[in-house]
């Protein structure tokens, strides 16, 4: 007589399932094996919209920093162009290239965060290569801090530029960052691409077809791991991404590997782009005289750009007055939660972990 | 660049298809009737030619007479984009067909709009609150909430 087994459903999180915020997940196992997932969002759920439309225009930036926390220039940068687009405020060409500096420098120290937490769910190493990539990011949080004095909530961008430019400091540490960086990566990527432990248990786990990936509006690296080409810096050039040349690394099969891989592709790209930023900036000034009250023209204005988990994008409602009539916020990290069930159901324990971890959320950025 | 398809020549291509459903056009902006909303997700959705496979987001806003739900939709393929928008009136709990049938990534996004805005969505099969727990009183996004 075959042994029957009773499903059990267990409670993972809200405390932290894998280092990525105050998160749970409802898990129906029977045995190891993984039958029905449930997400519970909401522990950290600041109602951001609803606080945008009871501050000025200039004073959402400072909420935006909050959103997707390890990727603050991004997230401005989504903001200050929907209020741009409101408004119709011109940037400066010097602001266009320092922001698209911080951005990819944003994109590095996002990717080195999401591919150390997922080497530190394998467990493999026992902390060591989350370290290594912490030390490359703390010099991009170094040279934030010359920009604007801040190094996670940096509010550096506003509408119509950025606050201030950049000291000759800056400049050193970021051609001594662009010298290194590359090496850097090269040594990340010897560490782990070849490792059997990480192949073994990354490699055909958790794999994210396209049609789903597409049909499930998800975005980003999550989305090009699937081999979906599709980057709103190439698709939809904002600033100064058609003056810049750099390649989308799509995967091939998206599994967890093609997840980090695309990542880790993703920073040499990042590099290039700073490079060329670099050659290209002009002189001149970094912010147009916006008013600090503005008032845009009553509206409606939806701006995106391609932060590191995805479209981030801001639907601004504007009734002429000094704050907004409506702010939504599309969140990559928490639209990429409508495929996680499709993701983990069939897989073990110890794969769900890891598949979490590989698509990269914060929950900052997704309770808002 | 993603173009943003004209929405007068969207609402006419629409309104040969399914006759009097897009009401009003604006820009990139097209109206629909609520009541049709399904079927002209499902002729944008598989129209070779406008091939909108991907919803960006859906986002309500509430105008106090009537609230506004709002459909971004892409097309990855085609590289273009367009803003479906529908009325409901009325403020005790308004309804409208959920297109998580034609588009998966409707689902949390439903969720987040009926547990913030109060528009709750027919046809999806789980509509329960997401960012706040179930017996939160009111929804925190209209106008007339008072903390």
């Amino acid at each position: 007589m075959p042994i029957q087994t009773e499903p059990v459903t267990i409670n993972l999180g809200p405390q932290h399932p894998s280092t990525h915020g105050v998160f749970r997940l409802r898990v129906t196992f029977d045995g190891e094996l993984v039958l029905d997932v449930e997400p519970i969002f909401g522990y950290l759920h600041r109602g951001t919209e609803k606080l945008a439309e009871e501050r000025t225009y200039v004073q959402i930036v400072t909420l935006t920093d909050r959103l997707d926390y390890v990727a603050s220039m991004t997230n401005n940068q989504a903001y200050t162009r929907a209020v741009e687009k409101l408004s119709c405020i011109d940037v400066p060409e010097r602001a266009q290239y320092l922001r698209g500096i911080t951005a990819e420098l944003q994109r590095i120290a996002s990717h080195l965060i999401s591919t150390g937490f997922l080497l530190q769910e394998m467990g493999t190493f026992g902390g060591t290569p989350l370290m290594y990539c912490f030390r490359e990011r703390e010099r991009i949080l170094d040279m934030f801090e010359m920009l604007c004095g801040a190094r996670i909530t940096v509010s550096y961008m506003r509408p119509g530029g950025v606050t201030q430019d950049a000291p000759p400091e800056f400049w050193e540490a970021l051609a001594v960052f662009t010298r290194d960086m590359p090496g850097y990566i090269d040594d990340l990527e010897g560490l782990i691409s070849d490792n059997e432990v990480v192949l073994a248990r990354t490699r055909d786990v958790g794999i994210l077809s396209d049609e789903l990936a597409v049909a499930g509006s998800v975005t980003g690296p999550m989305l090009r791991a699937s081999g979906v080409q599709w980057d709103l810096r190439k698709a939809d050039p904002y600033e100064i991404y058609d003056r810049v040349e750099f390649d989308v690394p799509i995967g091939a099969t998206g599994d967890t590997f093609d997840r980090y891989i695309v990542r880790v592709q993703e920073m040499r790209e990042s590099v290039r782009i700073i490079e060329q930023c670099v050659e290209q900036i002009p002189g001149g000034p970094v912010r147009s005289d916006a008013p600090f009250f503005m008032r845009p023209p009553a509206g409606d204005a939806y701006a995106a750009v391609e932060a590191p988990k995805g479209e981030l994008g801001f639907y601004l409602v504007s009734d002429g007055g000094i704050s907004p009539y409506r702010c939504k916020i599309r969140s990559p990290s928490f639209i990429n939660m409508n495929v996680l069930k499709d993701m983990l159901v069939g897989w073990k324990m110890g794969d769900l972990i890891i598949i979490f971890g590989s698509t990269d959320i914060v929950m900052g950025e997704v309770d808002r | 660049m993603t173009l943003e398809l004209d929405g007068a020549e969207l609402a006419r291509r629409i309104n040969e298809a399914l006759p009097g459903a897009a009401t009003e056009w604006n820009g990139a902006y097209v109206w629909v009737e609520p009541e049709s909303l399904l079927d002209v997700a499902r002729f944008l959705k598989d129209t070779p030619d406008l091939d909108f496979s991907t919803l960006r987001g859906i986002t309500a806003v509430d105008y106090v007479e009537h609230f506004e739900i709002i459909y971004h939709l892409l097309s990855m393929r085609r590289n273009h984009s367009v803003v479906l928008k529908t009325r409901r009136f009325g403020r005790e709990e308004p309804t409208i067909d959920s297109v998580i049938g034609i588009w998966k990534g409707a689902d949390l996004q439903e969720r987040e709009v009926w547990d913030l805005m109060g528009v709750r969505f027919e046809g999806h099969p789980n509509m329960k609150r997401v960012l706040l727990w179930e017996g939160f009183p009111g929804h925190p996004l209209r106008k007339d909430f008072i903390r």
